[in-house]
């Protein structure tokens, strides 16, 4: 049967991850053609380096990048002061089958392609 | 992340009230083709009266960050010197294919595809080494993009001054304040870097935020 794999990862387990960890299973995932949604997201120093590690591993035939797509962050003064900032729902899938149609403050609207 | 670099970013604005510096580091920053090295070239222009670097519709013209240091800015008897850094436009993919559209070998744009990932991963290294950011955004375009979130996330987590500069304000569906209801946190600025609209606006904006 033709069609995407979509892997939903849950707060809990994004939680128990270092970023490193995080960052290779997901930006692995999506080079295998696969979808990946983080319940949690990324923060925004995980999010350059997600794209730091994309970079050094495109390439012309098979690889060309990631289409990867977050609501903004939205943080009170106090966790301004106390608190580390956490993204919301972040989808990640590999450039070639994922494409962002529109992205708004709570709303983002993306078609998958399947097959080539 | 260290507890005195956790430190200095929540309380660094404080820090800076007292050892201000008297060279600020900015770099210009944004996805490609927002015109970051036509800003760059403005800048040098009005104040040194040199360029940066080759302006070009291809995207990712600019592969290698720029550094020119010492450039005095005077404004409303404010004077604000700063070392200007033109980075590469950060973008998550990179297809030579894009390339081959500009008229280029294919030989050509697979090496233009590989220097643009290496131009991507120093834009991203060099914002540990700056005391200010310039985001530049193309206000023809929709202003939402993860590459524009990102760098602002970026920014505001290492507690840096931040100013977007709304360029490309002479082209027709220009919409400056689709960026402004997009970040209504930061300060807009639109302009157009290529006509020079605006401009003096931007420099007092930087003499306000950097200076």
């Amino acid at each position: 049967m033709e069609g995407v794999q979509l892997s939903l990862i849950s707060k809990e387990k994004l939680e128990k991850m270092a970023s490193m960890e995080k960052l290779r299973m997901i930006l692995d995932s999506v080079k295998e053609g696969k979808i990946v949604v983080l319940e949690s997201g990324l923060t925004p120093e995980e999010e350059a380096k997600l794209i730091e590690m994309t970079m050094l591993e495109i390439d012309h035939e098979n690889f060309v990048g990631i289409e990867v797509e977050s609501y903004p962050y939205k943080e009170s003064f106090l966790s301004k002061i106390f608190g580390k900032k956490k993204g919301r729902l972040t989808v990640i899938g590999p450039a070639n089958r994922l494409k962002t149609l529109e992205k708004k403050e709570d709303l983002i609207t993306a078609l998958v392609k399947i097959g080539d | 992340m260290g507890l005195l670099l956790s430190l200095k970013k929540k309380f660094g604005f404080i820090l800076k009230l007292f050892f201000k510096k008297d060279k600020m580091r900015i770099g210009i920053y944004g996805p490609p083709n927002a015109g970051k090295t036509t800003l760059a070239n403005r800048i040098l222009r009005d104040w040194t009266g040199d360029v940066m670097g080759v302006e070009s519709e291809i995207p990712h013209e600019t592969r290698r960050a720029k550094l020119r240091e010492g450039v005095k800015i005077e404004v409303d008897g404010k004077s604000l010197t700063i070392d200007i850094v033109d980075t590469p436009g950060i973008a998550t993919k990179i297809d030579f294919h894009d390339f081959l559209k500009y008229g280029m070998s294919e030989e050509e744009a697979k090496r233009r595809a590989k220097e643009a990932t290496e131009g991507v991963i120093e834009a991203i290294k060099w914002l540990d080494d700056l005391d200010g950011v310039l985001l530049v955004m193309d206000s023809t375009e929709d202003p939402y993009t993860q590459v524009n979130v990102t760098i602002v996330g970026n920014i505001e987590a290492r507690g840096l001054p931040l100013l977007i500069v709304a360029n490309k304000i002479d082209l027709p569906n220009a919409s400056p304040a689709r960026i402004k209801s997009a970040f209504p946190q930061h300060t807009v600025v639109p302009i157009s870097a290529l006509k020079g609209i605006n401009i003096e606006n931007l420099y007092r904006a930087m003499a306000e935020k950097f200076g």
